[in-house]
């Protein structure tokens, strides 16, 4: 569902206008909405979510209208549609890693964190979720982070703990 | 050791870089492509190979480029398939991350088979950073010229394009993603028309696997017929195998079509068998759609010959007894797994992914995970079974993509081999409720089949 709470307005900065300019070149001409997706990606890398004020520019910059961009934006699970952790862990939960303990893993994650699948913790830092084969499966359990889905391979509790440690001392020395 | 042509060169160290690619012999395909061979030279080539589409379904590669339609002035498109989202297969982020140069060499050979000039490599959209790897290697290969106007002065031209998806398994099907890269929800299309004909922008469109395109490479190095003399029968050449589950050395194995299943299980060369020292109980050998397989089955056939790794071998006996190669996803279950709990997972990620166009898999998967769930967690019935059996069975063949079929496909086998298992939860529902696990039930897989 769209965030409705979220209606600031948004400007988008100019090297993300530049990016823009970058990918719809990749189409023919008058197929711009092709640029749709990799579009949404480069906003939620600077947002870290899409909000519908962010959407609607999108829409206008590609000249298409608002409902192409939400029907869109609802359909693909990798779009974050309200605010998210600084750091958005997403562990994968299918069949092959639960072989060998995603399940486990999840459960950690969210006694480590003290919040609950889809919440942020209070500090902002972290969410989590748990999402679909990442093909992966020979290196499980796995975990990516946005926006560069950094991934990390073989998780135990252990590497969790210390990855969560590591991403709090980066978290405070970027400020 | 077992012959290698894509994976040839993969321990080289910096081979992902141009130079050393080209160095160990890269780009060489392209030269001899372009420079010696027409288009339907090429196609030619492919065809004699008896290469067979990578991605799951197997289609002869060859004879799909040669349907593609070649109207007067309307230009055509060949995408790459790198959408990798089948549950157990991970060999083309393996290859795109590895050796990107195999990749893009495959596909300037494959344009120029098809007369594309501008080509999309549609990547799942979590695989960021693999979309980077091959941009930079896109990049290099337009500098030293196999890329742009005029390549090796032949005066083709080829523009290449990476694009990420956002994380829809359906977007794997070749129609939604199609639609995906034009910009829409990945809704599969109703064929006909099929992409050879109405494709991307409705232009006529080849979709292609990863691998499959790059397998074109050594194909036209040492030509299709050097090719069709690896493997045995209508499997020919090699295959990546993703490896993945309770297994000693999980990985991706690039082996001659042909090798016995239970070699590449238990050989050190490839799976160095069962972890923990544990027995096997099951396999789903060609990604989470196909039927899975109990110990005895996958080893051997219903006749009681070695199963081998071949599209013929692994479906023989039909869904009774066999299954799929599908995209050589091989998931191995060690004896403590259980399979209800399997079933309920993978049905869950099929109703997740469902798009929602047909209401027997919309519905049907989500009735599915409900009746499995309530199974996998001790409080289900005997008729639950039957159920079960009956919704998979409406779902199947009543869909407009082969989705509702892979989700229908894991229940129904599922049933058919370990039914005492999911009768067990029923009747054990309060241990059930305890353990995360099934019965320890599997074939010894050094018994003759019964
Ligand atoms: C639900 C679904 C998911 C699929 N996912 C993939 C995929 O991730 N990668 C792929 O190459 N083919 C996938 N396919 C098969 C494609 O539709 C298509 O057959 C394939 O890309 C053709 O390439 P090939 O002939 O080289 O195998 C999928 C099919 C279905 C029905
Ligand atoms: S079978 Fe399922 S995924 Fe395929 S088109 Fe129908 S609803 Fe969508
Ligand atoms: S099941 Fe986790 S990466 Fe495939």
């Amino acid at each position: 569902m769209l965030s409705v709470k979220h209606n600031e307005p948004v400007e988008f900065a100019e090297d993300l206008l530049g990016k823009f300019a970058e990918i719809v070149a990749r189409y023919p001409e008058g197929r711009q909405k092709s640029a749709l997706l990799p579009v949404l990606h480069e906003v939620q890398a600077v947002y870290g979510w899409l909000s519908v004020p962010a959407m609607d520019r999108v829409a206008a910059y590609l000249g298409i209208e608002p409902i192409e961009v939400y029907e869109v934006a609802t359909f693909y699970t990798m779009f974050f549609l309200r605010p998210q952790g600084k750091y958005a862990l997403e562990v994968c939960r299918t069949g092959p890693c639960c072989l060998v303990g995603a399940e486990r893993i999840m459960k950690h994650l969210e006694s480590r964190l003290g919040v609950k699948e889809g919440e942020v913790t209070p500090d902002g830092l972290f969410s989590w979720r748990g999402v679909e084969c990442l093909a992966a499966c020979g290196y499980g359990p796995v975990l990516q982070i946005g926006p560069e889905y950094t991934f990390y391979e073989n998780l135990t509790e252990e590497s969790v703990d210390k990855l969560i440690d590591e991403l709090k001392e980066k978290a405070v020395a970027i400020g | 050791m077992a012959r290698k042509l894509l994976l040839t060169h993969i321990d080289v160290p910096g081979i992902q870089a141009f130079d050393v690619y080209r160095q160990k012999g890269g780009y060489r395909a392209v030269e001899k492509a372009l420079k010696t061979l027409t288009p339907d030279e090429v196609v030619d080539e492919v065809k004699k190979s008896g290469l067979r589409g990578r991605g799951g379904a197997g289609f002869p590669t060859g004879m799909k480029w040669s349907f593609l339609a070649k109207p007067e002035g309307v230009p055509r498109y060949l995408v790459c398939n790198a959408d990798e989202s089948e549950p157990g297969t991970f060999k083309d982020r393996y290859l795109m991350t590895h050796i990107p140069h195999a990749l893009i060499e495959g596909m300037i050979v494959a344009s120029y088979a098809l007369g594309a000039n501008t080509s999309y490599i549609y990547v799942r959209g979590e695989m960021m950073p693999q979309v980077r790897i091959l941009e930079r290697a896109i990049a290099e290969a337009r500098q030293a010229g196999f890329l742009g106007k005029n390549i090796l002065g032949v005066g083709y031209d080829l523009e290449l394009y990476v694009q990420p998806g956002g994380g829809a398994y359906i977007c794997g099907e070749e129609t939604a993603l199609l639609e995906s890269l034009e910009g829409k929800r990945g809704n599969p299309r109703i064929k006909p028309p099929f992409p050879a004909v109405s494709g991307l922008y409705n232009c006529p469109t080849v979709v292609n696997n990863v691998e499959s395109i790059a397998a074109t490479v050594p194909i036209i190095n040492d030509g299709g017929e050097e090719y069709a003399k690896i493997g045995i029968e209508r499997s020919t050449g090699t295959k990546l195998i993703s490896a993945g589950g309770n297994l000693n050395n999980p990985g991706v194995y690039e082996i001659e079509l042909g090798l016995p299943v239970e070699e590449f299980i238990y050989s050190d060369e490839y799976c160095g068998g069962i972890a923990n020292g544990k027995r096997l109980k099951a396999v789903v050998a060609g990604g989470s759609s196909v039927p899975i397989l109990p110990a005895n089955l996958i080893l051997k056939t219903l006749k009681g010959e070695s199963r081998l790794m071949t599209y013929e071998s692994l479906a023989d006996g039909g869904f009774q007894s066999g299954t799929m190669l599908g995209s050589g996803g091989f998931i191995a279950f060690d004896e403590d797994q259980c399979i209800v709990r399997n079933t309920w997972n993978f049905t869950r990620f099929y109703h997740h992914e469902s798009c929602g166009q047909c209401s027997p898999c919309r519905e049907g998967t989500g009735w599915m995970e409900k009746v499995l769930h309530k199974i996998e967690h001790g409080h289900g019935s005997f008729s639950d079974i039957d159920l079960l059996v009956d919704v998979s069975k409406k779902i199947e063949g009543n869909t407009i993509c082969p989705l509702g079929d892979a989700a229908a496909w894991p229940v129904a086998s599922a049933i058919r081999h370990f039914r005492d298992e999911f009768e067990w939860h029923i009747t054990n529902g309060q241990e059930a409720q305890a353990r995360n696990f099934g019965l320890a039930h599997y074939a010894d897989p050094l018994e003759p089949v019964v």
